[in-house]
C-alpha cells in the first residue's frame, strides 16, 4: 500500500512536471515564434534568447495586487479560475505515455503504468471531464458582471458544445476500429508490427489512425482547436470585439490561471490527438526494433517519442494561430453544425460499413 | 404468423408515415399542405389494416417488451379511429386558424405511436417511453397555435404539470422495481401473486405514485386541475384528440398495469381508486353544470367520464373490466370527436370563448348538425340507443358482478346529474331563437365524413354492441 | 468504506438538491443542480456502473446544464422575486408536502434494506451495449422516436417565422 501511494505520488509529480515545463515553454515559444513570423524580435532581454522570460512573467503575476472588483459575484468569481484549470489537468492524467512495465523496488514487484489513473472507460472519461472545461469560462464570464465577459462566456459555451459533438463523433470512428474504450488499447492497435496496415497493399504505412481515418483526424484536430478557444476559433476572447472576453475582469494570478488554462488545454488536446491518431509512442517503421530493446531503454524511447510528438503538435498549434485569421461567429457555428457534424456522422457510417464488410469477408 | 418482428408493424407504419409527412412538408407550397393530412390519413388506414392482420395471432415479442393481445390491438383501433377522425377535422381548421404546418400531422401520428406503445407495452419501461412520446407530442400540439396566448398558456400548464406527473410515474416504476426486482408486467404479476415481494411498503409507495401519474394523464379528481384550461386553450382539434386518444392511452396503460401486473393485489388498491372514482364523477358532473362555454363543459364532462372509466378498472376482473373499458373508450372516441367537430364549426376564427349563443336555434339553421350534436349529447349522457348507454351498461354491470354495488349506484346517480347539462345543449339548439347576426359557413368534406362516421359508430355500438363485445372476449388472454 | 461514501454522496446530493430549490439566484440553483449530478455520478460509480456515471457527467453536466446556464444568463434571471405564491397557500402547500414526505419516510422505513439486488451485469460498456441492443431494443428505439418528437417540437416552437 505505501509503495502504491508513493508510486502515485511519483507519477503525479512527473505529470505535473511535464505540464509545468511545457506550459511556460509554450508561452515563450508562442511569443518568440510569432515575433519571428511577423519579423519582430519578441522577448529577448531576460536571459539568453529570453529564456528566463516565463519566470519573470510568473513573478510579475505573483506580486501584482490581487484586485477583486466590487461588482462581481465573489464566490463564483473566485471559483472560475480553478474550475477552468482542473478539467484539463484531470484529462491529462488518464493518457498513457508509455507501455506499462515491471521492475522491483524495495523487494516488491511493481507493475508500472505510465499514467496516473487507468480508468476502465478510458476515452469516455476524457470526454466527460473535458466537457466540464466550459464551466470555468461561463462562470468567469457571468460572475464578472460585465457585458463583454458575459458575451465571451456565452459564445464559448455555445462553441464548445457545438464542437464537442463533432469531436465525439470523430473519436467514435476510432473507437469502432479499436473495439475498445481504453486509450492504451487504441495506441497499441497503432503500433506497427511489420505486417498490418499497408496502405493500398503496397505502401508500408503503420497503423497510425491518421492514415486510416484522415477525415476523423481532420475533424478531431479542428475541434480541438475550437475546444481550446485558439485562433481561428478564439471568439470567446476576441480582443477587438470583446476586450478580452471572459477574463476581462481578472488580474494577477487569477488571470494567470485563465492564461495557463489555455496552454494546459493545448497540451492535453495535443496528447489526445497523438494518442488517437498519431500512434502515441509508435515510431512507424522502427516499432519492431523498439519492442526488442531492453525494458528501460524501450520505455525511455517511447517516452521521448511521445514527448517529441507533443512538442511538434504544439508547434503546429502556434503556427496556425499566427497564420489564420479569426472566423466570424455565424461562420463558426455553421461550420460546426452544418459541415463537421455531418461529415463526422458520415465518417461513422462509412467506418461501420467497412468494419461490417471486413468482419463478414 | 410466427415472425414476432411484425408485432410492431402498426407502430412502424405510423412512424414511417410521420417521417414521410415531414419530408413532403418541405416540398409542398403552403396551399398544398392540407394534402399532408391525406398522407397522414393513409398512414392511419394502413396501420388499421395491419392491426386486423395481427388480430388472429396474439403473442408477446421483443424479449417480452411488447404484447399484441386483443387488448392492445383493440386499443390501437381506438387510437387510430380517434387520430383519423381528428385528422379529418383538422385539415380545414388549421387553415382557418392559420396554423397549417406539416409538423401538426407528423406530431399527431407520433402521438398515436406513443399511445400504441403504452397499450402494448409489457414492460413498465416501454409503457413509460410510450407515455413520454405521447405526452411530449401533445404538449407541443396544445401550444400549436403559437401566436395565440391561450394556446401557449395551455401548453405551458400542461407541460409543467405533466412533467411533475411524469416524475411521479417514473418514481413509482422505480419503487415497483425495488419491490419486485423487475419491470416486466408478467413477472411483476407472478412475483406479487407468489408473495415473493422484497418489500411490501415499497410496492405500496410505488402503487400510490403510479396512481398519481396515471391519474394526471387521464384527469382523475385531485390531479385534474390542468384539464379545463388546457382543453379550452388548445386548438379545438387537439382537444378532440386529447379527450379521446390521450385519455384512451392513459386508461389502456392504467388497465394493463393494474389489471394484470397488480391484479393479485386487487383488494389493496380498490379502496383508494374507489374514492378517486366517486370524487372524480361528482366533481366533473357538478362543475360541468356551472359552465357557460360548451368547450369548457366538455372538458369537465371528460373528467366525469374518466370517473366512469375508472369504475371498470376497480371492478378488477381482467376480462370483464378490460372489455367494458375498451368498449366505453371506443364509444367515447366517436362521440367526443364529433362533438368537438361541431364546436370547431361553430367557433369563429381565432376565438376560443364559446357560449350558448352560438348554439341557439341551431336546429333551424342546420337541422342535421343539430341532430348530430343531439346524438352526441344523448350518448354522453348515457341514454339508449347510443354507444354511451351501452358503455355505461357494461361498466356498471362489471362493477355489480364484482360486488361494487354502491359504486354502480353512485355511477348511475352521476349519469342522471349529467343528463341536465347535456340536455341543456339540446334544449338551446332546438328551442331558442337563433342570433340575428349569424353568418352561414359551409361544412368541409372532412367534417362531413367525421360526423357521418361518428353517428354510424354511435348507433352501431348502441344497438348491436354484441359484435364488438365478442371481439373483446378474453382480451388479455396472453396472461391467462 | 463503500457505505460511508454512499452516505456522504447521498447527503451532499440531497442537500444540494434542496439548495437548488431554495436559492434565489437562478445561476446558483443551476450550479447546485450540477453538484447533484456529480453526486449521482459518484453513486453510479459505487454501483460499478462506470459507463452510466460518465454518461451522466458528459450529458447532464457537460451539455444540458451548460445550456441551462446559457439560457439563464442570456435572460439575465439574476434575482427572481421572492415567491409567486401568497403566504397562506404556500404554507398549506408546504404542510401537505411535509405530510406526504413523513408518510413516505414512515412507509419507506419498513422496507429499508430490502430493495432488489442487482441483476444487471457489471457496468462494463460492452455488456450494457449488448443488453441495450438485444433485450431492451424496443425501449431503446422508442427513445429515438421520443427524441425525434422533442426535436420536432423544439424546432417548431422556436422557429422565428413560418412561410
Amino acid at each position: 500500500m505505501p509503495v502504491d501511494l508513493l508510486l502515485i505520488g511519483v507519477k503525479a509529480a512527473i505529470f505535473l512536471g511535464i505540464w509545468l515545463t511545457l506550459v511556460p515553454a509554450m508561452v515563450l515559444v508562442e511569443r518568440r515564434l510569432s515575433a519571428f513570423m511577423q519579423d519582430r524580435l519578441g522577448p529577448n532581454r531576460v536571459g539568453p534568447f529570453g529564456i528566463v522570460q516565463p519566470i519573470a512573467d510568473a513573478l510579475k503575476f505573483f506580486f501584482k495586487e490581487d484586485v477583486i472588483p466590487h461588482h462581481v459575484d465573489k464566490a463564483l468569481y473566485l471559483l472560475a479560475p480553478a474550475a477552468i484549470l482542473i478539467p484539463s489537468l484531470v484529462t491529462f492524467s488518464v493518457i498513457p505515455l508509455t507501455e506499462p512495465f515491471g521492475f522491483s523496488l524495495f523487494g516488491q514487484d511493481i507493475h508500472f503504468k505510465f499514467q496516473i489513473a487507468d480508468v476502465s472507460i478510458g476515452i469516455l472519461f476524457v470526454f466527460a471531464v473535458a466537457s466540464l472545461g466550459v464551466y470555468g469560462i461561463v462562470l468567469g464570464g457571468w460572475a464578472s458582471n460585465n457585458k463583454y465577459s458575459l458575451l465571451g462566456g456565452l459564445r464559448s459555451s455555445a462553441q464548445m458544445i457545438s464542437y464537442e459533438i463533432a469531436m465525439g463523433l470523430a473519436a467514435l470512428s476510432v473507437l469502432m476500429m479499436a473495439g475498445s474504450l481504453s486509450i492504451f488499447d487504441i495506441i497499441q492497435m497503432q503500433i506497427f508490427n511489420g505486417e498490418t496496415g499497408k496502405l493500398f497493399g503496397v505502401l508500408p504505412v503503420s497503423g497510425w489512425l491518421i492514415f486510416h481515418q484522415p477525415l476523423a483526424a481532420l475533424i478531431f484536430i479542428i475541434a480541438v482547436f475550437a475546444e481550446t478557444n485558439r485562433l481561428p476559433f478564439d471568439l470567446p476572447e476576441a480582443e477587438q470585439e470583446l476586450v478580452g472576453g471572459y477574463h476581462t475582469e481578472y488580474g494577477s494570478m487569477k488571470f494567470a490561471a485563465f492564461f495557463m488554462a489555455e496552454y494546459c488545454n493545448m497540451v492535453t488536446g495535443s496528447a489526445l490527438i497523438i494518442a488517437l491518431f498519431l500512434g502515441g509512442w509508435s515510431t512507424l517503421f522502427f516499432d519492431p526494433w523498439v519492442a526488442g530493446l531492453p525494458v528501460f531503454f524501450k520505455i525511455f524511447v517511447q517516452f521521448s517519442v511521445f514527448m517529441t510528438k507533443l512538442i511538434v503538435v504544439l508547434f503546429f498549434f502556434v503556427v496556425v494561430r499566427w497564420t489564420l485569421p479569426r472566423f466570424r461567429y455565424d461562420q463558426l457555428m455553421n461550420l460546426g453544425w452544418k459541415v463537421f457534424f455531418e461529415l463526422a456522422l458520415l465518417n461513422v457510417v462509412i467506418t461501420a460499413v467497412v468494419i461490417g464488410f471486413m468482419s463478414v469477408s | 404468423m410466427d415472425n414476432t418482428v411484425f408485432t410492431l408493424l402498426p407502430l412502424m407504419i405510423l412512424v414511417g408515415f410521420s417521417l414521410l409527412v415531414l419530408v413532403a412538408d418541405m416540398m409542398l407550397a403552403r396551399e398544398q399542405r392540407p394534402a399532408l393530412g391525406i398522407v397522414a390519413l393513409i398512414g392511419v388506414i394502413v396501420s388499421l389494416i395491419s392491426c386486423s392482420w395481427l388480430w388472429n395471432a396474439p403473442q408477446t415479442a421483443w424479449s417480452d417488451m411488447i404484447v399484441s393481445d386483443h387488448f392492445a390491438l383493440f386499443s390501437y383501433i381506438i387510437f387510430l379511429v380517434s387520430t383519423g377522425l381528428t385528422l379529418l377535422l383538422s385539415m380545414r381548421y388549421l387553415s382557418e386558424e392559420d396554423i397549417q404546418f406539416g409538423e401538426y400531422y407528423a406530431l399527431l401520428l407520433l402521438a398515436a405511436t406513443g399511445a400504441m406503445l403504452m397499450a402494448s407495452g409489457l414492460d413498465l419501461m416501454t409503457i413509460f417511453i410510450g407515455l413520454e412520446i405521447l405526452s411530449i407530442s401533445v404538449y407541443i400540439l396544445a401550444g400549436f397555435a403559437r401566436r395565440n396566448e391561450r394556446s401557449l398558456e395551455s401548453a405551458l400548464k400542461y407541460f409543467l404539470l405533466g412533467a411533475f406527473a411524469t416524475g411521479f410515474f417514473l418514481y413509482g416504476i422505480a419503487m415497483v422495481y425495488g419491490a419486485t426486482g423487475t419491470t416486466n408486467i408478467k413477472v411483476i404479476s407472478q412475483v406479487v401473486s407468489e408473495g415473493t415481494i422484497r418489500s411490501q411498503s415499497f410496492l405500496w409507495i410505488g402503487i400510490a405514485l403510479l396512481v398519481a401519474g396515471f391519474g394526471f394523464k387521464v384527469a382523475l379528481f385531485p390531479f385534474h386541475v390542468w384539464t379545463p384550461d388546457v382543453y379550452e386553450g388548445a386548438p379545438t382539434s387537439v382537444t378532440a384528440f386529447m379527450s379521446t386518444a390521450v385519455k384512451a392511452a392513459g386508461f389502456a396503460a392504467f388497465g394493463r398495469v393494474f389489471l394484470s401486473a397488480l391484479q393479485p393485489m386487487h383488494a389493496d388498491w380498490t379502496g383508494i381508486l374507489w374514492i378517486l372514482a366517486v370524487f372524480t364523477m361528482f366533481f366533473g358532473n357538478i362543475t360541468a353544470i356551472a359552465q357557460r362555454s360548451v368547450k369548457r363543459m366538455l372538458a369537465y364532462s371528460s373528467i366525469a367520464h374518466a370517473g366512469y372509466m375508472l369504475i371498470a378498472i376497480i371492478a378488477g376482473d381482467a376480462n370483464l373490466s378490460s372489455g367494458s373499458l375498451l368498449f366505453y373508450l371506443l364509444g367515447y372516441a366517436f362521440t367526443n370527436v364529433a362533438a368537438f367537430g361541431i364546436v370547431i364549426y361553430l367557433s369563429r376564427k381565432g376565438e376560443t370563448e364559446f357560449d350558448g349563443k352560438d348554439y341557439a336555434g341551431l336546429a333551424i339553421r342546420h337541422p342535421w348538425l343539430a341532430f348530430v350534436m343531439a346524438v352526441c349529447m344523448v350518448s354522453l349522457a348515457g341514454i339508449p340507443p347510443t354507444a354511451g348507454f351501452m358503455g355505461k351498461f357494461y361498466i356498471f354491470s362489471a362493477a355489480i358482478k364484482a360486488k361494487f354495488y354502491w359504486l354502480a349506484v353512485l355511477g348511475v346517480i352521476n349519469s342522471v346529474i349529467s343528463v341536465y347539462y347535456y340536455l341543456r345543449v339540446i334544449f338551446v339548439m332546438y328551442f331558442e331563437k337563433p342570433a340575428a347576426d349569424y353568418v352561414h359557413g359551409t361544412l368541409s368534406l372532412g367534417m362531413k365524413i367525421v360526423l357521418i362516421l361518428s353517428v354510424i359508430g354511435i348507433f352501431q355500438l348502441g344497438t348491436v354492441p354484441g359484435s364488438v363485445m365478442a371481439l373483446l372476449q378474453n382480451s388479455m388472454m396472453v396472461f391467462q | 468504506m463503500e457505505y460511508a461514501l454512499f452516505f456522504a454522496f447521498s447527503l451532499v446530493a440531497i442537500v444540494s438538491g434542496i439548495m437548488v430549490i431554495t436559492q434565489k439566484n437562478a445561476v446558483y440553483s443551476g450550479l447546485y443542480l450540477l453538484l447533484t449530478f456529480f453526486c449521482l455520478a459518484a453513486l453510479y460509480i459505487l454501483l460499478h456502473a462506470e459507463f452510466v456515471a460518465v454518461v451522466q457527467i458528459a450529458v447532464y453536466a457537460g451539455a444540458i446544464m451548460v445550456l441551462f446556464l446559457f439560457v439563464i444568463m442570456l435572460l439575465n434571471l439574476r434575482f427572481e422575486s421572492d415567491s409567486f405564491a401568497p403566504p397562506l397557500p404556500r404554507m398549506i402547500g408546504i404542510g401537505v408536502g411535509l405530510l406526504f414526505a413523513v408518510q413516505f419516510v414512515w412507509i419507506g422505513l419498513g422496507g429499508m434494506g430490502a430493495a432488489a439486488e442487482r441483476n444487471i451485469p457489471e457496468g462494463t460498456t460492452a455488456a450494457l451495449g449488448m443488453e441495450l441492443f438485444t433485450k431492451y431494443i424496443v425501449p431503446f428505439e422508442a427513445a429515438g422516436v421520443l427524441l425525434l418528437v422533442a426535436m420536432l417540437g423544439a424546432v417548431y416552437l422556436a422557429k422565428r417565422k413560418h412561410n
